[in-house]
């Protein structure tokens, strides 16, 4: 019997069955994650949906009042460096993660602050790239934090009370997580962090009720595993491809779509001849079991740090009745656009939405392969993207409306020289240094829109300097970014023309989100070390 | 992994550490250590070339370490404070604090140490140029001081150049003067943004139709903040421009060595090494 039928057939009173209502609401089931479409006024995983898109269907704010947007709240974290998370709202109150592992809960209406979490961290903890954290993952009545401590927890989403706390590895050795987690089922499914200390990377799946964990996949295979012959030695041991960023799930046919980053070390790839599965690949996994369905590796043996951990977007393109494909799309890090058949694994296209200089062939399968020149020397030579990418973990979007990919990109070249270094537990363990190049071009940043079905790009939108800004599109016809000199920015998404833009007075490196309270729309965004909030007037 | 260095980031997180001060020995216990050597060259190519340069010979904002004149350390167990501490005030960071795991041990750091050692050059700089004479020159017919300050005199349209001959290699100072444009000084910083502003030169006509020409002292996607030769400084929206354009050829004028020879040039080179050295 539902509560609802209790509530008629047993004549309580409407404040027990208000009470019982809110509870209800309050619980977020696997079906609300499910049905997230259904409730857009919520945000309830990191890209908004299981699809990875990043795409609201409010429309309250659109490309004809976007220039009336205006701030509501503002909310200082307190913490210092880089904020790259993306906040959850669940029914109108706002989660979100600041660096050194907190966590909170706000009024959304108001950005006043309803619970605050602090993780201890220990003083020898060893992140890559600062402090930071992308966001939780909520399911039931718990939100679930990584931690750079390489701890999985369960917190109270009412309190901030710790209810469990799973240790997934000794960050001793240099694990640890920054990446908002993915609640599937009963399930919280997370990917290490650490390709720059040698870890042997993994996506782990932990019971939401208990913190059990229920598999774990090591994207560098054992023994007797399929790939493990793709190391040399026993580079495998300290073959890094970590999992730092948020994958997408499928619920028709039950996959888990999870990218993998850079083999260790970074940037020398003597010692670990091969083609070190499953560094930089996209990988499908069963969600219940976490074995392998298909991988699609992008870079192979990679020399150059061009982490594949780039947001996978799942796409229908065309229709179905005329041979349309499920796809799932990656702009990736290594200056290519992927796009896959979801089913197989199979690559479709991969086209460069940007400055290239290593690639110039293709295998049998269409995959762009590595120049021989462009590995890295001791003397060390220019090579296009450099070490940070084409793009990097900043979230991408796919508007369905204009059926156009929009991703944060730069075009930035580096020298790649060779630093050999040993091998040792817990230290930095990356091979080689990179130096901006001087004699190239100056870095360019841009906002391009990708049509997914020919690698076409459509338009692009150039910053005044590259940007961290991940994106956001909304059923108003606007695509959402900032740019690292503050601002935050609501593009025309149709012709790509700013249509409004705020100073948030910090440079931004987290990813735009929409929702709603009694019938307002908000976006909000991290900057700077504070969470934004606008709306209309 | 997507690190970068955020150069005000870590030098603001320095003055954390800086009281960290590490137990070094006085005495490098792996000096003249050839396989130390080799082994702090790649160290010192991971942690240190990015500002210091390939062959440490100094980059864009690192000091020639080749130099045997440091500014900052001369014993060895003052180099691994530095290295340790870094040093406040300046973009270089202490060991462990630019978000990269816990930083180089100390073996490490002596590596690094002996290998500096091993490329420093022996022989004491041969007296390049006369600073009395490029002082005359700076604030005389070579007309520096129109747009550089040094030790608060002079103008403020181009860099401020006091530390320059402490911070920068000579051969970069004099590049610099050859050719202004081949790599543009840096401006302005702002602690959360990964690139500092550079030295361009905007022009824009504004509404009304009046031309200005000037460096960037910032600049964002909608606005920008700019100094022209006369030290006016202008605050625009560049939505409300006629024209917006922005190039890397300097604002600063070329001087080939039939304006400047190269002793005049010397001359003031020793000069602002004589100022950064104090």
């Amino acid at each position: 019997m539902t509560r609802w039928r209790i509530c008629t057939s047993l004549l309580v009173t409407s404040f027990v069955c208000a009470l019982l209502a809110a509870h209800a609401r309050a619980q977020v089931s696997f079906e609300r994650l499910l049905n997230s479409g259904k409730e857009p006024q919520n945000w309830l995983t990191y890209s908004g949906d299981y699809s990875g898109r990043r795409f609201s269907t409010l429309d309250q704010v659109n490309a004809a009042n976007a220039h009336a947007l205006t701030a509501k709240w503002v909310y200082q974290t307190g913490a210092t460096g880089k904020l790259e998370t993306t906040p959850l709202v669940v029914d109108g109150i706002l989660y979100a993660t600041a660096q050194d592992d907190r966590a909170f809960a706000l009024d959304a209406r108001t950005g006043r602050p309803i619970w605050m979490y602090q993780h201890p961290l220990p003083n020898d903890i060893r992140p890559c790239c600062g402090h930071v954290n992308r966001g939780l993952a909520i399911l039931g009545d718990k939100v679930f934090l990584g931690t750079l401590d390489a701890h999985v927890i369960a917190l109270d989403s009412k309190t901030g009370n710790v209810i469990w706390d799973a240790v997934a590895a000794e960050y001793q050795k240099g694990y640890s997580f920054t990446v908002a987690p993915l609640a599937v089922k009963n399930l919280i499914v997370i990917g290490v962090s650490g390709g720059e200390y040698g870890v042997r990377g993994f996506i782990d799946a932990y019971d939401a009720a208990t913190g059990a964990r229920q598999w774990r996949f090591y994207t560098v295979p054992g023994p007797g595993e399929p790939g493990h012959e793709t190391w040399e030695g026993d580079s495998w041991k300290i073959g890094g491809a970590p999992a730092w960023n948020t994958g997408a799930y499928d619920a028709v046919t039950n996959q888990i779509f999870w990218p993998t980053g850079n083999p260790s070390p970074s940037n020398r790839g003597e010692g670990r001849a091969g083609d070190n599965l499953y560094s930089n690949t996209l990988l499908s996994l069963n969600a219940d079991t976490g074995k392998m369905n298909w991988y699609f590796q992008f870079t192979k043996h990679d020399e150059h740090d061009w982490d594949a951990t780039q947001v996978p977007v799942m796409i229908d393109l065309g229709k179905p009745d005329s041979g349309g494909k499920h796809v799932i799309a990656q702009a990736n890090r290594n200056g290519f656009f992927y796009v896959i058949d979801r089913t197989s694994g199979q690559l479709l296209s991969a086209n460069a939405y940007g400055k290239t200089t290593w690639s110039d062939s293709r295998d049998s399968d269409g995959r762009p392969v590595a120049k021989k020149e462009a590995s890295p020397t001791l003397e060390g030579h220019t090579v296009c993207p450099g070490a940070l990418g084409t793009t990097n973990f900043m979230a991408p979007t796919y508007d369905p409306q204009t059926a156009l990919f929009y991703v944060t990109a730069r075009d930035q070249c580096d020298i790649f020289s060779t630093a050999p270094q040993p091998y040792e537990a817990g230290h930095a363990y990356y091979g080689s240094a990179y130096f901006p190049s001087e004699e190239a071009e100056p870095y360019r940043g841009f906002l391009k829109a990708i049509d997914p079905a020919t690698g076409e790009i459509k338009r692009k939108f150039e910053h005044t300097s590259p940007t961290w800004s991940g994106l956001l599109s909304t059923k108003g016809g606007l695509v959402f970014t900032g740019d690292a000199e503050g601002n935050f920015i609501a593009l025309d998404a149709a012709s790509g023309k700013p249509l409004w833009h705020f100073q948030m007075g910090g440079a931004v490196y987290a990813a735009p989100i929409a929702f709603a309270v009694d019938g307002k729309e908000y976006i909000a965004i991290a900057a700077g070390s504070a969470i934004y909030a606008f709306g209309l007037p | 992994m997507y690190a970068f260095l955020l150069a005000p980031l870590a030098a603001g997180l320095l003055l954390l550490a800086a009281t960290a001060a590490y137990a070094a020995d006085d005495q490098n216990p792996l000096a003249h250590d050839p396989k130390a050597a080799k082994a702090g060259e790649y160290e010192f190519r991971i942690n240190c070339a990015l500002c210091h340069g390939l062959g440490a010979h100094g980059g864009g904002r690192g000091p020639d370490l080749t130099r045997a004149q440091k500014k900052h350390a001369h014993s060895d167990a003052e180099l691994f404070q530095v290295i340790s501490n870094g040093i406040p005030g300046t973009v270089m960071p202490a060991n462990g604090t630019n978000g990269q795991g816990v930083g180089m041990t100390d073996d490490e750091i002596w590596q690094i140490i002996t290998y500096i050692r091993s490329v420093e050059v022996k022989a004491p700089a041969r007296p390049v140029g006369s600073a009395a004479h490029g002082k005359d020159l700076f604030y005389g017919d070579a007309n520096c001081s129109l747009c550089h300050m040094v030790e608060g005199k002079g103008g403020r349209v181009g860099p401020e150049l006091t530390g320059v001959g402490g911070s920068r290699t000579r051969d970069a100072i004099i590049d610099s003067v050859r050719n202004p444009s081949r790599r543009l000084a840096w401006g302005l910083t702002e602690s959360t943004k990964e690139f500092p502003q550079e030295y361009e030169t905007i022009t824009v006509v504004t509404a009304d139709g009046k031309q200005i020409k000037g460096v960037a002292l910032n600049e964002d996607n909608f606005s920008v903040q700019m100094m022209d030769s006369s030290e006016n400084i202008y605050l625009l929206e560049k939505d409300k421009l006629k024209s917006f354009q922005k190039s890397r050829e300097s604002l600063m004028p070329v001087y080939p060595p039939e304006v400047l020879s190269d002793k005049d040039l010397d001359d003031i080179v020793a000069y602002l090494v004589s100022v950064g050295a104090k």
